[in-house]
Parts: structure tokens; C-alpha cells; sequence
């Protein structure tokens, strides 16, 4: 080690790097037509929705970024935008996962599902958006989307849980409205219709 | 009374927009030629800006330009403390400086990389004590505090007095505010039973779940701000001031807010929506602003910390007889609330305390912008005083339960400086329902048993919030269709309020819901004015409104009817969308016909003429782009008389594990009492959010500084320790009383703030419970302060300190 780098300077040096990587996620999610300086894209397939979609995308670009600003899917809500809340959640091969967390380039020929592509060909709800519907389970709904997901992702995996194993499986999403028991509900509706 | 809506479920028509995402939040909006603006933000907890120099930034390719406090204030800063757009002179770390338009993000975060600040650093302080005391650094420019009427002041004890108030003792120092009523030194004389002692109640943010995030545009000179807030036509006025644009050129489109809790409400708490807006003007392009997780932190608000010292006396019977309270209100960097104030009142409210005496003094710190966050005061003073109650109820020999419906309120009961009245009161029923609701006889005996390393503790808690206001305008119009169009200024941040208030207006008309439109969303569709969202009013000022609109539309309904078809008003009833003679049910005409025919008529039919007199600026303009296009009910409400209470009750059972210091909620039942009922499945969500706040509030949230460099360290989600799903039971127990108000025309008053406060009383009074009565004079009581507890450290190592831990 640099003699000079004291274990304090190092500690530093760690944190702003960090601090920079944060903000980079942030310059690069509302990145619309021109390409930034220094910025190489290139294209890649993902499947998003069952629709295979050609995108450009940077090398550090986020899912939720390519989701809203390249995709128009701006159902997939960004709330802290660092992995702490799971407003971001969709579904990547059936796996619920925080699309502000996950890169782009990393999801290249998966299957990507988002609240947008839940309802069937003639409009109806899925399974758990009715319920959720029936049970009035969002308040203010910027967590919403990201509780649909992992709601869905949860029953496809268990489709008959405990309300316990409904309430581990949601773990991963904050809700501020504190809305948790009527998400439950709505989960738990959801397993029976479904 | 049988209601065809009051009291029914119903889906509000932006439920399935949200579960499928298709609703749009601020920043789910894009415009052709939209650019992107980020902020550049204070990187010190207070100083003074010296220079800006961004010649460079702006040479660069793809920067479209800046907007500084100087382009904002031409003329300077207000003097004052409260949010500015941008400052010179912050006095929060992250407090947004300047911002830079470009074309995407990454252009505008370089751009700001390239811009050279100086920044002269300025003493700061955390923990208003310190500030207090003699020597101690000032939040402000110009001191400590804020004076009405007179501005920026120092206020500053001897050290020995900020000692010896630290000890526990009461502070001796005059104080800045006060009321008082009844005999106080008799009340005291009167009591068996006297508590004293020092207290402390953490600041912590509000943490929205949605960024306020704005986008703004300009189009034939009419500003369009697409924002954030929990009121929507409130806002509309004081917003087109602060972007300098007369109230007709501004269009305010906020169709869903993903979440207030008291921030949102007005203008001046969320004045970075118009940084968007004035950046638009400048540079003649649609500009987007995303605010990240931090600056939500840091200009999104947080509640008050109390640090306070509190003497209550009971007599032999449980009756509180007198209560004694001062309080140093932490008003953090940016002006602050009254919580002191609502937390003293509260008292009186819930515990009809027979003598009081309220002091406070408010200081400043460079810690969050301080506001009102649901239930600000009366939520954190709760947490404190339900473990007094019950260690009286133990001293005195009475039962838990009984104590407190010995100090309830009841109808006839006043409250506060004034004596005000209550419009209605039924806290004992409320109490009686909740205590069979959760078998607190059958469960009482589980109180302090023991199994292994685990304890039982119960709880009750209650809440109170002054819950509803008047004089405010509503619009409806019946269209030639005979579909009914609901003008709803209220704003969208989760509660349904805007559509169930609306469905008052249906009941008067007994329309199908089916054939009712809520029109709200944009101010464009011309909204009456209405209060901003919060206190908990919304149910009961615009159950009014709408109810007030409706009658309305109803007698000039009847007087075409009579007008067309003979007799006079009175011989006329209305059902199924038709209106008819009382005598003979054939002679009438559908809600169609007669909207066609009130058209045809013009005049006061259709809002051209006879308005209200009273009509709100904003209602008034909205009524003159409505005329003749409907027939037309509109309403100006006039003022109601006392005070419409919104009351709590929880009932809680915890597991506290005494080997880990974490507990469980086993059950947890929580009551209602705020009237009619008008949407039980809204209400629910209401007393169980509350519920989830409560348990955040006694356990969990806090603000934490670095004491070296002032920086905040729970700038996020998780770091502030907001409840998640496996902090709260999997299931929360709801019930209301469900006694109509007289002063509201369906009976019905608010309750979104008292449902945190009972559960946070609740919570405390359980974990004192199971610490055999041990009083923390805390919120929250976190897990290291319980097992310290357990394991003989005193948790007071640093007694009240705010903004940090305290043990
Ligand atoms: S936005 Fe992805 S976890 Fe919060
Ligand atoms: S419904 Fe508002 S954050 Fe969950």
C-alpha cells in the first residue's frame, strides 16, 4: 500500500468512489436522445413482455432506466433508485428483481416482465391486480407496481402461500403508506382466484 | 340513517391505474424537446455562497443554462426562515444551490462538475440544546430562532440552565410561547399521584415514497408544472406565485402523488417544483427534474424533536387534574411546525386535563426542513404520556382501562386554551368497542407473564387530531347527457378522499355511481378552491362542499321542474334520475332533460349569474370558464362552529424478547371514532397505515448526524428504519364507533393522523409494560435502548440528546 494512502485516506477513497457510482446510475437514467460524451451503446435484445426489443444501451445502464426513458414502460417506479424499496421490481425469468439494481446488458436474452404486461389480450386484470383491486391494497400506488410483481413473482413459485410466507415473500418491498396488511390481503385473495 | 353511498365500498376510478401502472406520477411525463435538470447542492450544513462561476459549464456542448437564488430573488432572499426555491445561504447540507439544464443527465451533472463554487463554511449545530446553550453555534444567519414579526433572533440560556435541565429538572428560562388554563397550583395540590421528568421525541423524515420530482413547460405564455403534492387546487395559487405567474397562465397537473403525510400540502413545502418551471422560462424548453432518494431527504421534510419536561398530576380516582408542560421544538434548518403547540392541545383534548400550563421555545438546527408529518405533536406526545397513564392507573390502584375512560371525552366536552367544543365525542364508546374487540379482559391477566427469555406486554394507546374545516367552494354540473360532473380539488396521495367526498354530492342526487364523473387531476378542468390536504379535514370540509353543490343543483332542478311542469319547488322529489311531482310520479323529466332545459334558461342555471357572493379566487375563475356548459350547483361552504375531533383507540399485545431487546406485535386492534363512516375500505387503510406509521414512530425512525461534519447518515430508506412488512403484524384488527357529527351533513369527520397516535401510545405502553412499568420517556424506544435497559446500562447516557442516539 502507498505509504501515504493511510487506512483513513483509503476509506475515504472507497466512499467517494462509491458516491460516484450512485450518481452515475443517476446520469445515465434520463438519458434520452443524444448519446452523453464517452458514452458507447450498443445494441442488444431483451424480452420484454413477450416482445423481443432491439435497444441501445450503455454499458453501466440500469434495467429501470432502459425500462422508462428507452422502453416508455414507465409503470416500473423508481423510489430510491439504490436497491433499497422495491418500487423498481419486475420480473426477470420469473425471479422478482429491483431493476434499479440490475444492468441491462446483464438481462441480454431473458425474459423481462413488467406491471405492463400482466393483463390479458382482452383487457382483463391479472389474477393479482383484481385482488389488489378488490381489496383497495394501494394507497398512494407509487409502490404498487413493484407489489404486483412480487406478488405474481411470489405465486408463481408458491401459488398457495401462508399469509407468514406471503409476508417473507413481500419482505422486499417498502411501502410508506403502510399499506402492508391490505397488500396481504390482496395477495392472499389472489392465491385463491388465481 | 340508510345512505345509497355513505358508508359502501366502492372502487375510486384510479385504483385500477395504479395496479396496472398506468397512472402517471410527475416523472412518468415526457414532451418533445424535453431537457434535463440536475441540482447542485449545499456540500456544508450551513454557509454562505461567495461565488458561482459556470462559464465553463455553460460553453459546454448540450447545456442549455442555469438557475441560481439570484435568478429566483432578483431583489434577494427572503428573510425568513421556510424552504427557499434555491439559496445562497443554506443552511442543510444538500440543500439545492443552482440547477443546470441539459440535455440529458449525465450532460448536466458534468456541467455541474465544471462549475466553480466558493462557499464560505459557517458554524452549525445539530441538537438545538447545544445551540441553546451559551456560546453555541446558530442554525440561522442571524441567530437560533425566528420571531413573528420581528425575524431572526438569538436565544440563549446560561449553561447551567441547559444543565440542569438536561438533569431532569424543570427549565427555568422564560419562555418564547404560552397558554394556560385553570388553577394550576390547585390541580397539582388536588393529586395523589405526580409524574415528573424530562422527555424526548426524535425528529425523522417523511420519506415519500415518490421523489418530488416535477417537469414543467411553457405554451402561449401559460406555465404547465407537472408535480407533486397532497393538495391539488390548494395549490394552485400560492405555486403560480412563487413562479411569478399570474394564477389564469397556470396549469398545475399532479394526477396521483405517491405519498404527503403532511409535507405536500402547501406550496411552500414543496417550492422546488418551481426550479422546473423558472429553468422552462429561461431557456424556452420543457424541462424534467428528477430528485434523487438523498434530496428528497434532505428538502422533503421531517418532523419536529421534542425535547420537553412534562409534570402531570392525578387524584385518588385516576381524574388527571394537572399537567405542566415545556418544550424546546427542534425546527430544524428551514423554519419548522408547531408541534409543541398541537402535542399540549392534544392532551387537553384526550385526557381532559383540568388545569394545564403549555410552554415552548422553538430553535433551529441544520437538520432537515422541519413541517408538519402526520399527527405533528400530538402522535409523538402520546408515545410519552400512555406509559404515565398506566404507572398512575398502578400507583392509584385503577384499572388501565377505566383510567382512561375517566378522561375521556365525551359529547359536551371542551378542550385546549379556549374551552373550545367539541362538535361530538364518543371516546368511551370507542374504548368499550376496542377493548371487546381485542378481549382485553380475557387478555388483561397476560400482562409482565413470562416464557423463557420472553415477556408480555399490553398497551393502550389513543389518538386525537383536531379533523376538519369550512369555507370552502364547490362546483358540480349536470350535463345535458344526465351524467352528473364532480368538481374535486382535493389532492390524490392515497386516501380516496377526493372521490368519496365526491360521492356526497351522488347521495344528494341519489345518482348511480355509474353515472357520476370525478373531475379532478389538472387545475385546467377548473376545480373549486379547496382546504390543502391535510390536518385530517378532507372527509369533513368537502363532504360539505359536495353535499353544499349538490343542494344546490337540486333547487334550481326543482325550480325548472316547477318552472315547466307546474306547482312550485316543493311539489317535487327526485329518484332513478328523474325528478317528479310528489302527487303524481308521471309528470317529471329525467336529469337529462332538465340539464338540457337549465341550458336553455342560462343565467344562474348555468353559473353566468347569482353566484355566491363569498366564491374563492380560484373558484370563481373556475365557475366563469364553466358557465353555460352544464347546468350548474356550486356552493360556497360557510364556517362550521367547535371543533370536529378525529379520536383513536389501539389495543396491543408484544412478545418482547428480553435476551435480544426485539419484540413481536401478537395483536394489535385499532378503533376509530370519527363519525359516519363514508368508505370503510379507505378508512381501514387509513387505521392500518397509521397503524405501520405508529410502530415506526415508537420503535424505529430517527434522524442520525455525523456530530463532526454535520452529515446526515439515514438519507435513506433503510437507514431512517422505516417500518418494512416484517416490522408490522401480518394482520392489523379495524373497527369504527360510526356515530354521525352534527356539524357535517353526512355525520362524517377525518381520522388519517389519530391513527398513527394511538398505536404509537399503544406501542410504548406495551413495552413499558413488559419492562415492569420501566418509563423511557422516549419515541422511539429502539431495541439497544430496551436491552440496554435490561442489562442495567443506563440508556441516558446522553440525556434528550436530538438527532443522534441517545443512549
Ligand atoms: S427503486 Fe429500485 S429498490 Fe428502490
Ligand atoms: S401505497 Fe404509497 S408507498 Fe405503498
Amino acid at each position: 500500500m502507498n505509504p501515504k494512502l493511510t487506512r483513513r485516506r483509503f476509506i475515504k477513497g472507497v466512499i467517494a468512489s462509491g458516491a460516484a457510482a450512485t450518481s452515475t446510475t443517476i446520469w445515465y437514467a434520463a438519458n434520452g436522445a443524444a448519446k452523453p460524451p464517452g458514452a458507447v451503446e450498443r445494441l442488444i435484445r431483451i424480452n420484454v413482455n413477450g416482445q423481443a426489443r432491439s435497444v441501445d444501451v450503455a454499458s453501466q445502464e440500469t434495467l429501470a432506466s432502459t425500462l422508462r426513458y428507452k422502453l416508455g414502460l414507465t409503470g416500473t417506479k423508481l423510489g430510491c433508485n439504490r436497491g433499497e424499496c422495491g418500487a423498481c421490481t419486475v420480473l426477470v425469468n420469473d425471479v422478482p428483481s429491483y431493476a434499479c439494481s440490475v444492468l441491462t446488458h446483464s438481462v441480454k436474452n431473458m425474459r423481462v416482465e413488467t406491471v405492463e404486461g400482466l393483463e390479458s389480450a382482452n383487457g382483463d386484470l391479472h389474477p393479482v391486480q383484481q385482488a389488489f383491486v378488490d381489496e383497495l391494497s394501494p394507497q398512494c400506488g407509487y409502490c404498487t407496481p413493484g407489489q404486483v410483481m412480487s406478488a405474481v413473482g411470489l405465486l408463481r413459485s408458491n401459488p398457495n402461500p401462508t399469509r407468514e410466507e406471503a409476508r417473507q415473500g413481500m419482505a422486499g418491498n417498502i411501502c410508506r403508506c403502510g399499506s402492508y396488511d391490505s397488500y396481504l390481503n390482496g395477495v392472499m385473495r389472489a392465491a385463491q382466484i388465481g | 340513517m340508510a345512505y345509497m353511498h355513505i358508508g359502501k365500498d366502492f372502487v375510486p376510478p384510479d385504483v385500477p391505474g395504479k395496479v396496472t401502472g398506468r397512472i402517471k406520477y410527475a416523472e412518468d411525463y415526457a414532451r418533445d424537446g424535453m431537457v434535463y435538470a440536475r441540482l447542485l447542492t449545499s456540500p456544508v450544513p450551513h454557509g454562505r455562497v461567495v461565488d458561482i462561476d459556470a462559464s465553463e459549464a455553460l460553453a459546454m456542448d448540450g447545456v442549455f443554462g442555469i438557475l441560481t437564488a439570484d435568478d429566483v430573488y432578483p431583489d434577494g432572499e427572503p428573510q425568513s426562515p421556510g424552504l427557499k426555491v434555491l439559496t445562497n445561504e443554506p443552511t442543510l447540507m444538500g440543500e439545492p444551490i443552482l440547477a443546470v439544464a441539459a440535455i440529458d443527465e449525465k450532460t448536466a451533472e458534468n456541467a455541474m462538475a465544471a462549475i466553480s463554487l466558493t462557499i464560505e463554511r459557517l458554524p452549525f449545530v445539530l441538537d438545538p440544546l447545544d445551540s441553546l446553550a451559551e456560546g453555541g453555534s446558530d442554525a440561522y444567519n442571524g441567530g437560533n430562532t425566528f420571531i413573528f414579526r420581528q425575524g431572526f433572533a438569538e436565544e440563549k440560556w446560561t449553561a447551567d440552565q441547559v444543565e440542569s435541565f438536561k438533569s431532569g429538572n424543570e427549565p427555568t428560562a422564560e419562555a418564547q410561547q404560552s397558554w394556560e388554563y385553570g388553577d394550576l397550583e390547585a390541580g397539582f395540590a388536588a393529586a395523589d399521584f405526580v409524574h415528573e421528568t424530562t422527555f424526548s421525541t426524535a425528529g425523522y423524515p417523511h420519506m415519500s415514497m415518490e421523489p418530488r420530482s416535477a417537469m414543467a413547460y411553457w405554451e402561449n405564455g401559460k406555465c404547465y408544472l407537472h408535480g407533486t403534492s397532497q393538495s391539488l387546487s390548494a395549490i394552485a395559487e400560492p405555486m403560480a406565485a412563487i413562479v411569478g405567474v399570474p394564477l389564469e397562465d397556470f396549469v398545475f397537473i399532479n394526477e396521483a402523488t405517491g405519498g404527503g403525510f403532511g409535507q405536500r400540502a402547501r406550496a411552500g413545502s414543496i417550492p422546488s417544483m418551481a426550479i422546473p418551471a423558472k429553468l422552462s422560462q429561461k431557456i424556452n424548453r420543457p424541462v424534467m427534474m428528477r430528485v434523487s432518494r438523498e434530496e428528497e431527504f434532505t428538502i422533503g421534510g421531517a418532523r419536529q424533536g421534542l425535547q420537553g419536561w412534562i409534570k402531570v398530576g392525578f387524584k385518588s380516582d385516576g381524574t388527571m387534574s394537572a399537567m405542566d408542560m415545556y418544550c424546546i421544538s427542534d425546527n430544524g434548518g428551514k423554519g419548522g411546525g408547531g408541534d409543541a403547540n398541537s402535542a399540549a392541545a392534544g392532551v387537553s383534548a384526550l385526557y381532559q386535563t383540568e388545569a394545564m400550563r403549555f410552554r415552548n421555545t422553538s430553535i433551529g438546527t441544520n437538520t432537515g426542513h422541519r413541517g408538519a408529518q402526520r399527527g405533528p405533536g400530538e402522535n409523538q406526545i402520546m408515545a410519552i404520556v400512555a406509559p404515565i397513564m398506566d404507572k398512575a392507573a398502578e400507583e392509584l390502584g385503577v384499572d388501565r382501562l377505566e383510567i382512561r375512560k375517566l378522561n375521556a371525552a365525551q359529547n359536551g366536552d371542551v378542550s385546549g386554551p379556549r374551552n373550545t367544543p367539541f362538535t361530538s365525542a364518543y371516546m368511551p364508546e370507542a374504548l368499550e368497542q376496542g377493548a371487546a374487540q381485542f378481549d382485553w379482559e380475557g387478555k388483561k391477566g397476560r400482562s409482565r407473564q413470562t416464557n423463557g427469555s420472553k415477556v408480555r406486554g399490553l398497551g393502550i394507546g389513543q389518538g386525537y387530531h383536531n379533523a376538519g374545516r369550512s369555507g370552502m367552494d364547490g362546483i358540480i354540473r349536470l350535463m345535458p347527457s344526465g351524467r352528473l360532473q364532480i368538481h374535486n380539488g382535493v389532492g390524490n396521495l392515497g386516501t380516496y378522499s377526493y372521490a368519496s367526498t365526491s360521492r356526497a354530492a351522488a347521495e344528494v342526487l341519489k345518482m348511480e355511481w355509474e353515472n357520476c364523473d370525478v373531475v379532478t387531476g389538472r387545475t385546467d378542468r377548473h376545480l373549486p378552491i379547496t382546504s390543502p390536504q391535510d390536518g385530517s379535514n378532507s372527509i369533513f370540509t368537502n363532504t360539505r362542499t359536495c353535499y353544499g353543490a349538490a343542494q344546490d343543483l337540486l333547487g334550481k332542478m326543482k325550480e325548472i321542474a316547477a318552472m315547466d311542469l307546474g306547482g312550485v319547488a316543493a311539489d317535487y322529489e327526485i329518484d332513478g334520475s328523474r325528478i317528479y311531482q310528489i302527487a303524481d310520479s308521471n309528470v317529471g323529466m329525467t336529469y337529462a332533460e332538465v340539464a338540457q332545459r337549465g341550458m336553455e334558461l342560462g343565467g344562474k342555471f348555468t353559473g353566468e349569474a347569482e353566484l355566491p357572493e363569498e366564491l374563492n379566487t380560484l373558484t370563481a375563475l373556475s365557475v366563469s370558464r364553466l358557465a353555460g356548459s352544464a347546468l350548474m350547483g356550486i356552493y360556497h361552504d360557510p364556517r362550521h362552529n367547535n371543533n370536529p375531533p378525529g379520536f383513536t383507540v389501539t389495543f396491543l399485545e408484544i412478545e418482547l424478547d428480553t435476551e435480544t431487546g426485539k419484540f413481536d406485535i401478537l395483536d394489535l386492534v385499532t378503533i376509530a371514532e370519527c363519525g359516519t363512516v363514508v368508505h370503510p375500505q379507505g378508512l381501514a387503510n387509513q387505521l392500518r397505515g397509521g397503524a405501520v406509521w405508529g410502530i415506526g414512530l415508537s420503535a424505529l425512525e430517527r434522524h442520525l448526524y455525523d456530530p463532526q461534519n454535520g452529515l446526515p447518515a439515514s438519507s435513506g430508506f433503510w437507514q431512517s428504519k422505516i417500518p418494512t412488512y416484517l416490522d408490522t403484524p401480518a394482520e392489523i384488527g379495524t373497527g369504527w364507533v360510526d356515530l354521525p357529527d352534527p356539524e357535517n351533513p353526512v355525520g362524517a369527520r377525518g381520522i388519517g393522523e389519530p391513527s398513527m397516535g394511538a398505536v404509537s401510545a399503544a406501542l410504548n405502553a406495551a413495552i413499558s409494560d413488559a419492562l415492569g412499568g420501566h418509563l423511557f420517556d422516549s419515541a422511539p424506544v429502539t431495541t439497544d435502548m430496551i436491552i440496554n435497559h435490561i442489562a442495567g446500562v443506563s440508556e441516558e447516557a446522553k440525556p434528550l440528546a436530538q438527532n443522534n442516539f441517545r443512549g
